[in-house]
């Protein structure tokens, strides 16, 4: 490993950039939070005084060095600056999950022996308590919201801003010392500790350099020209690389702001405020606001819903080719600016679209319908391809070279390559430095050169240069004749309707593919309703007749397409079910970033699986399920097996009969 | 146990008898609500619950007893003169406006407060516009206290119930009562509303010392947060205490529960 350990130029550290943006554009905003219904602002300078006082409130309760603080909550300016304060005072921040249940934060406190915790509120903090047998190191706990925890025994809990306080108070004794780690600190040290989701098995601890983040996210920052002008909305959770690589790393690197909702449930409506000017949001969060604008506009008036029409076909035919930089006629461009003045520019509005300069999707294969509404409107949404381990970017796609089906070229310092088994490599600045405590996973991951395998199979399509993935490289398969079996490749293809929310396929060393799905209860809930199809629970409208033809309907559709392409279309799904409750995290189906966990579900539902495959028409199945509250409880159903139409194999002309 | 009780009692109920026509609806009952306590009012239907709660509140004028508060004998009274004094109160079905939002209807709880004409309002000018702005600040405090932000613009007639009764809690919170009256705040709530709704009101006594008085049906939910409770029956009174002791009273097992004795 020869490459150069430092961040180019400029400032190498969080901190030291913090410093250098509270000097550069001190009164610049940093961030914003909505808080009692108006949106507040702190600046730059105002962020770097708090930071400090903070990091030597710190220094003061005698945090150790290189000690692991937990970071546990929602997306809040505070809980932003205590990780830089946390660097500053020699600790390493790990950001959580917040909604992960006590069990699973156990594992990672326990892991990383974090000492402190920093956390949001009561919720946490009863967390944090009802595992304490199993988190000895943990010794202190900081809360920003003191609701509900004035009687809470104080002996190990403190309040956040009181420990500010203390900092400002005590800042003669221990300034000397503060200063000392911010200047000692170099590129080279461990900047943050990430936990990834983990598809399969523990949690790893993914440990990030500051070169690594600072290299990426300002080589990232430049090749979309982000600017102090810039800003964000903030509502992913702070535990994911994302949010970390866009809301520290590049808003540090840059100066922009990051703004945070005041609440999951208020971030569409905050977002409409705000109007973020660079924008990420997983697929799904396309899907869901395609969905919606779709039913809104169903309910419409006749002459709103032939204007929608009318337009949307335009800009569909004319927007992305704009959008791309490529000649348009003029009397499209006249078209295409009606439609901005009466469709597309009010609806960019209501979604709080309407300033996104740069607008990212990744994380899942994105449906091209769904891309190309948003590109047709103007929205320069783009994807890219990442992973923790490589402080987020491997490909992006540059401005007017972007295509559904790639995830783009290697982003900027990315080297990148094919293993003999189709399997992606990649080497870059963002390389993490290793798994906490976990040597073996390491060289595993990472060669001796610095080679990381990303565990997803694809290759660069010759014609753009641009990478294509196809799936996970452990999931792809051969059906027992030989043929290759792809189930993420044909999950998607399910997932693009909007009817179904989650699919699992299974086939892998058997003759025939078959799926288990799951419905979209927005959109299957809305259809029942304007069909007067009365249900009362979500396991009845799943096991609806009609919802099954529906279904049936879609997976022949699939099929139809797969039978095109040669290579995939033994991957035809013959049999399917829908399933009786939604997969959840909760249960340990997907992962908290909602990726299916395809051996979990194989185990649980086994019996649902033999079903599908001994040609029943009917099966009985009894899950365990987890609630919110971390109860358990039971629910059983008997699902019905539908048979879907499948296509014959590709000469083109009988496909499309 | 909560250990909130201090003696001095904020108001005192003696020998209240309360007589509509020939029908006795509430006999010679006395009782005490310590400050910033949290005291429920229980019994089976038609024992004289929700009579005892319009006495305290003034709505009904007793023909026998006496009401004490903070230790002056309260004279009849008008309800909007009894809010002044302090108290304010939810409804057991639920009395919002349904076409305004969220926001509105608990700014309506701030109407005790202010203190600017109908005209200065009208005009919205000066002290009316500085008011208004200081009374939303307080309203805002308390949607995010109830964590209700996101239905803040919401007209309350298109929310769930659940989140209806979390408004009414809101616009009770929002005349800074010393003493909130709740009736049933959790009637035909599901198990998980009926959490939440017990978590809020053990908020509220909690950060803001709100003495407390509630009549509930759920027994589960009265024992779980309440530290006294008093027990009617046939409009008198057959048990008051902690909750241990009315739990394991024979006379409220009988009334109550309807459980014989072996």
């Amino acid at each position: 490993m020869t490459t150069a350990a430092h961040a180019g130029d400029g400032p190498d550290t969080l901190a030291k950039l913090l410093a250098h943006n509270a000097a550069v554009h001190g009164d610049r905003p940093a961030y914003r939070e909505k808080e009692f219904g108006i949106w507040q602002t702190d600046t730059w300078a105002g962020s770097a005084e708090k930071v400090r006082a903070l990091g030597l409130g710190l220094l003061a309760t005698g945090l150790r060095r290189h000690a692991h603080v937990a970071i546990i909550g929602s997306n809040r300016p505070d809980l932003y600056r205590a990780m830089v304060a946390v660097q500053c005072a020699g600790g390493i921040p790990v950001p959580l999950y917040q909604d992960a249940v006590a069990e699973e934060m156990a594992y990672v406190l326990g892991h990383c022996g974090a000492e402190l915790a920093i956390v949001e509120d009561q919720e946490q903090v009863d967390k944090l308590l009802s595992i304490s047998d199993q988190t000895p190191a943990l010794q202190g706990i900081l809360y920003l919201d003191p609701r509900g925890l004035r009687k809470y025994d104080h002996s190990r809990l403190r309040a956040f801003h009181e420990v500010e306080e203390l900092g400002r108070q005590h800042a003669a004794e221990h300034a000397a010392v503060l200063d000392a780690i911010i200047s000692g600190t170099t590129g080279r040290d461990t900047c943050v500790m990430l936990y990834t989701s983990g598809t399969t098995g523990k949690p790893k601890g993914v440990v990030l350099s500051h070169d690594n983040i600072i290299r990426t996210a300002r080589a990232s920052a430049e090749f979309d020209h982000l600017g102090p002008r810039d800003s964000v909305l903030a509502y992913l959770p702070m535990a994911w690389v994302g949010d970390f690589i866009f809301s520290m790393g590049q808003a540090y690197c840059t100066g922009f702001c990051v703004c945070c909702p005041e609440s999951a449930e208020t971030m569409q409506a905050d977002m409409r405020e705000i109007g973020p000017s660079y924008f990420f949001a997983p697929p799904r969060f396309f899907e869901g606001l395609l969905t919606s604008v779709t039913i809104r506009m169903e309910d419409a008036g006749a002459l709103k819903k032939r204007l929608f029409r009318h337009y949307m076909a335009v800009a569909r035919r004319v927007g992305p080719a704009l959008l791309d930089g490529r000649p348009v006629s003029l009397a499209d461009r006249l078209r295409y600016r009606l439609g901005a003045l009466l469709v597309y520019e009010p609806l960019k509005n209501a979604l709080g679209l309407s300033r996104v300069r740069v607008g990212y999707t990744a994380g899942e294969a994105i449906g091209p319908e769904i891309f190309d509404f948003y590109r047709a409107l103007g929205i320069n949404l783009k994807q890219l391809y990442g992973q923790t381990e490589a402080s987020v970017f491997i490909t992006q796609q540059p401005d007017g070279e972007v295509h559904a089906d790639t995830v783009g070229v290697p982003s900027p310092g990315v080297e990148l390559r094919i293993g003999e088994n189709g399997e992606v490599y990649y080497r870059s600045p963002g390389t993490f430095v290793e798994y906490y405590h976990n040597p073996q996973s390491t060289a595993d991951t990472k060669d001796a050169h610095g080679w990381v395998a990303t565990g997803d199979a694809g290759f660069i399509e010759p014609e753009t240069g641009h990478l294509r993935i196809i799936d996970r490289a452990k999931d792809v398969g051969k059906m027992a004749e030989g043929s290759l079996f792809a189930p993420k490749y044909v999950e998607n293809k399910l997932k693009f309707f909007p009817d179904i929310l989650e699919a699992v396929v299974f086939g892998n060393g058997r003759a025939e593919c078959t799926a288990f799905l799951n419905i979209d209860l927005g959109a299957v809930g809305n259809w029942a309703e304007r069909n007067n199809i009365a249900y009362a629970s979500y396991q009845e409208l799943a096991g609806h007749p009609r919802v099954l033809e529906t279904l049936a309907a879609h997976v022949a559709e699939v099929n139809r397409s797969l039978a095109a392409d040669p290579m995939l279309s033994a991957c035809q799904v013959h049999r399917f079910l829908v399933l009786h409750k939604e997969l959840d995290a909760d249960d340990g189906e997907l992962t908290r970033t909602r990726k299916v966990r395809r051996r979990i579900i194989e185990e649980r539902y086994a019996v649902l699986i033999e079903g599908l495959y001994s040609g029943a028409h009917r099966v009985f199945v009894e899950t365990a399920v987890t609630y919110e509250d971390g109860r358990q409880g039971t629910i059983s159903a008997t699902l019905e097996i539908r048979e879907a139409k499948t296509f014959p194999v590709a000469s083109p002309g009988r496909a499309a009969a | 146990m909560r250990d909130t009780a201090t003696v001095e009692p904020m108001l005192d109920i003696r020998n209240i008898t309360l007589r509509f026509g020939g029908v006795v609806a509430i006999r010679d009952i006395s009782f005490d609500i310590r400050q910033g306590e949290i005291r429920a009012i229980i019994g089976p239907n038609g024992a004289g619950k929700s009579s005892m709660l319009n006495v305290i509140n003034g709505f009904y004028h007793p023909q026998e007893g006496e009401i004490w508060f903070r230790g002056k004998r309260r004279g009849p009274m008008r309800p909007h003169e009894i809010a002044r004094q302090g108290l304010a109160r939810t409804f057991q079905n639920i009395a919002l406006f349904k076409g305004m939002t969220t926001l509105d209807n608990i700014m309506t709880g701030r109407m005790t407060r202010m203190r600017s004409s109908m005209l200065e309002q009208a005009l919205w000018w000066g002290r009316a516009e500085r008011e208004e702005n200081a009374h939303r600040e307080k309203v805002e405090r308390i949607i995010d206290f109830l964590e209700i932000q996101s239905i803040r613009k919401t007209p309350v007639g298109r929310l769930p119930y659940g989140l209806q009764k979390r408004v009414e809690l809101g616009r009770a919170l929002a005349a800074e009562p010393e003493l909130l009256l709740l009736d049933e705040p959790m009637a035909g709530m599901n198990v998980e509303e009926k959490e939440d709704m017990s978590r809020f009101i053990l908020d509220v006594n909690d950060e803001f010392g709100t003495t407390i008085a509630l009549i509930e049906h759920d027994m589960g939910v009265v024992m779980d947060i309440s530290d006294r409770v008093v027990v009617l029956d046939y409009g008198r009174k057959i048990g008051d205490g902690t909750p241990d002791e009315v739990r394991n009273n024979p006379d409220v097992i009988d009334a109550y529960l309807g459980v014989s004795h072996d």
